[in-house]
């Protein structure tokens, strides 16, 4: 008797429950990971695919094989200045970590209104990245453009103002870029500053360390997840310029300030594009650039990982 | 059984209605997408959409306005899925890929009814592979709007060649302001200063086959088009740091006095006019000859209506596009209150606005060479995009223009295969 009623108590235990343990996380990643692959890995495929063929997004694609590719990397102008203004931003874009350090150390103090401060700090943050584009475009207009004005009582005089001049058009556009990621990192910079140990700060002192060798030994090790943080979203984000070039100056004068995202989408999707193929190339070739980085981020937050075990 | 049934059943409803004229059988719902989001082209827009509703009592009018811009890229998406019945669209090459790719419906036997005899005039332009695709709504001439006051007091007249185009312009730039406005940075308004010196130097049948590649960018007489296009350039005829401004910004120069001319289309008279100039400060001037043994060619482009090949309500769709283009009704939204434009239908009367008035002399009596649809519409979209970006350059750094033909020329030979 005992063996029948044992029997099919073991068996009512369904096979949910019995590998519960194992089943439940995948089941609440499946959301997860159904997005993802339906939005992100799969366009990935999609656009290689498309990458090798001629497609105007509306008939039948024609299979060109690297015909696309060929013409990208075998001399088109437009690809290679919009090549280096992508390298051009990736290193003047990370000036924003160390502007965000400065002001972060500079406003991680005890003053009456001190919130205030930051907050006006944060303030380029939180407006959009359309309208900051904006506001620099209006303070580099030539003659009555402010910038201009204030060049011109240094006796600077820039030919075209500063966005129409294909020499200074782009660095324009990183200075105003500048502007919202400098604040991004210094509020990174700031939650950090709070999670800084104070003991060992006054065992430093203690020991007689003070000013730059203080930040430098004893400060920026503990900064180190922040630093991290901060270098991620600012190449990030210098790979996803698209918004202030669309908005400054639409990749002009004569198509000076392109970038490989904003190339992209012109040749895709703008109002005289719709060369799939190639656009979906370019596509392919700032995803290896993106996928190198990437890789990099991931790997070293793998060993940190590890090192921390 | 089903559709004789319907047959019935609509001839029923038909019979029922005796006084009703016949296309008073429309029924279902009519979808519009347009794209005259401007003040006044909606309101002309809302107006012929309630007015075809309010004409068909079975017939509802779902009309959906979206932004003239986002437009141009949206129209693909609108027409592969969910089709509506009616767009717009434009002219001439323009329409290429979307009769390529069958997304507009062919209703040359909508052309072939008697009402279109008096569209004659715009047919070629709708013809795409020996079929029509559309209706034309509107037009408009572009020609140079100058500052008549300022002329006057500098006692200059109206130039006809180009000599004295150039020595109303010294005569201009001695007085310390600049010939003309432009704003190029978004291009295209450059490309109608290339329309207008490359038809006037080479003719027109020259430019229309270099918008068909079928003449190299380095040919010398595209070359003799730069050479005279640079003769203003050289001289600073053009307002400085053209490549930050939209043609809008460019705009208070001409109004503020410190440029005389603006080389544009008629739709920019309501922003002068807005700007505080009025008739007695403000005209037009056909664009002068620079080679005699060629006719006037005009850039008058050319708006218009399609029906979508996916459309659900064909019968209504064409019953709209014989509406808009009737001559009543093209009286009506062309006049001077509404489009202010030229109508499309020779019968429809032309609006007495003064500009209006000038255009449609010039386009009826003095443009023999034919008609372009600019730029933009006359050379394939990817031709246009490089080709507008090296005249914007040109017209900056003229010096690069070696470089920049040479440019243009590579695109050709890969574009046009």
């Amino acid at each position: 008797m005992t063996m029948t009623a044992d029997a099919p108590s073991h068996q009512q235990r369904g096979w949910y429950k019995r590998n519960e343990i194992a089943v439940t996380p995948w089941l609440f990643l499946l959301p997860g990971i159904l997005f993802f692959a339906v939005y992100v890995i799969l366009p990935i495929f999609q656009s290689f695919w498309i990458s090798f063929h001629q497609w105007d997004g509306l008939g039948e694609k024609t299979w060109v094989g690297l015909a696309n590719y060929e013409r990208l990397l075998g001399g088109d102008r437009k690809f290679e200045v919009s090549f280096w203004n992508n390298i051009r931003w990736l290193f003047l874009y990370l000036l924003a970590i160390p502007m965000g350090l400065f002001i972060a150390l500079f406003l991680n103090q005890t003053v009456r209104g001190i919130r205030f401060y930051k907050s006006m700090f944060f303030f380029p943050f939180v407006i959009s990245q359309v309208v900051v584009g904006l506001v620099f475009s209006w303070f580099y207009l030539p003659n009555t453009g402010l910038f201009d004005q204030i060049m011109g009582l240094v006796g600077i005089d820039i030919r075209g103002g500063v966005l129409g001049n294909p020499n200074t058009a782009t660095y324009g556009i990183i200075a105003a870029g500048l502007w919202p990621q400098t604040a991004y990192c210094m509020i990174l910079y700031l939650t950090g500053l709070n999670a800084v140990d104070p003991e060992q700060v006054e065992a430093a002192r203690l020991d007689g360390a003070k000013g730059h060798k203080m930040l430098w030994y004893v400060i920026l090790p503990q900064l180190k997840p922040a630093t991290f943080i901060a270098f991620v979203v600012t190449i990030i984000g210098a790979l996803r310029s698209f918004d202030f070039i669309a908005v400054m100056t639409n990749g002009g004068p004569f198509g000076s300030t392109r970038v490989l995202s904003f190339y992209m989408f012109e040749e895709s999707l703008s109002e005289f594009g719709f060369r799939m193929g190639y656009g979906a190339a370019i596509a392919v070739v700032l995803f290896f650039i993106m996928l190198g980085f990437i890789a990099y981020f991931l790997y070293s937050m793998w060993r940190d990982d590890k090192e921390a075990r | 059984m089903r559709s004789t049934l319907k047959a019935s059943l609509a001839a029923c409803l038909a019979t029922t209605m005796l006084s009703a004229p016949a296309a008073a059988e429309l029924s279902g719902t009519l979808r519009i997408i347009s794209d005259m989001s401007n003040p006044a082209p909606r309101a002309v827009m809302e107006g012929l959409a309630s007015e075809f509703d309010a004409m068909h009592s079975d017939l509802t009018v779902e009309l959906e306005i979206v932004d003239r811009e986002a437009w141009k890229t949206q129209i693909r998406n609108a027409l592969s899925a969910n089709a509506p019945d009616v767009v717009n669209w434009y002219a001439a090459t323009r329409m290429t890929p979307y009769v390529d790719a069958g997304l507009f419906m062919d209703i040359s036997d909508l052309w072939a009814e008697d009402h279109f005899d008096a569209l004659a005039s715009t047919k070629g332009a709708m013809t795409l592979n020996g079929a029509q695709w559309g209706v034309p709504y509107t037009y408009y001439q572009w020609g140079v709007y100058y500052r008549k006051d300022i002329f006057e007091e500098l006692g200059l007249g109206e130039p006809a060649t180009w000599a004295e185009e150039i020595s109303n312009c010294q005569a201009i730039l001695d007085s310390g302001r600049k010939c003309y406005t432009i704003g190029t940075k978004y291009l295209w308004t450059a490309g109608g200063w290339f329309d207008y010196i490359n038809s006037r130097t080479n003719g027109y049948d020259f430019h229309i086959q270099l918008a068909n590649g079928e003449v190299e960018w380095t040919d010398p007489r595209v070359r003799l088009t730069f050479e005279n296009w640079a003769q203003l350039i050289n001289m600073g005829a053009f307002v400085d740091d053209h490549q930050t401004y939209s043609w809008q910004e460019a705009l208070p120069f001409m109004t503020d006095g410190q440029a005389t001319a603006y080389l544009m289309g008629n739709f920019a008279v309501a922003a002068m006019r807005d700007g505080g100039l009025d008739d007695s400060k403000l005209d037009f001037y056909q664009f002068p000859v620079i080679n005699p043994g060629v006719d006037y060619a005009e850039d008058a482009p050319t708006d218009t209506f399609h029906i979508a090949s996916g459309a659900q309500n064909v019968e209504a769709a064409k019953e709209f596009l014989r509406f808009v283009t009737s001559a009543d009704v093209q009286t009506r939204i062309n006049g001077g209150d509404a489009l202010g434009q030229l109508p499309v239908n020779s019968e429809a009367s032309v609006s007495d606005d003064k500009f209006i008035q000038q255009g449609f002399n010039m386009l009826s009596n003095n443009a023999g060479g034919g008609i372009m649809q600019f730029f933009d519409r006359d050379f394939p979209a990817e031709m246009a995009s490089v080709g507008m970006e090296g005249l914007q350059e040109f017209m900056v750094f003229p010096d690069n223009l070696d470089d920049i033909l040479a440019r243009l020329e590579d695109a050709r030979q890969r574009i046009y295969q």
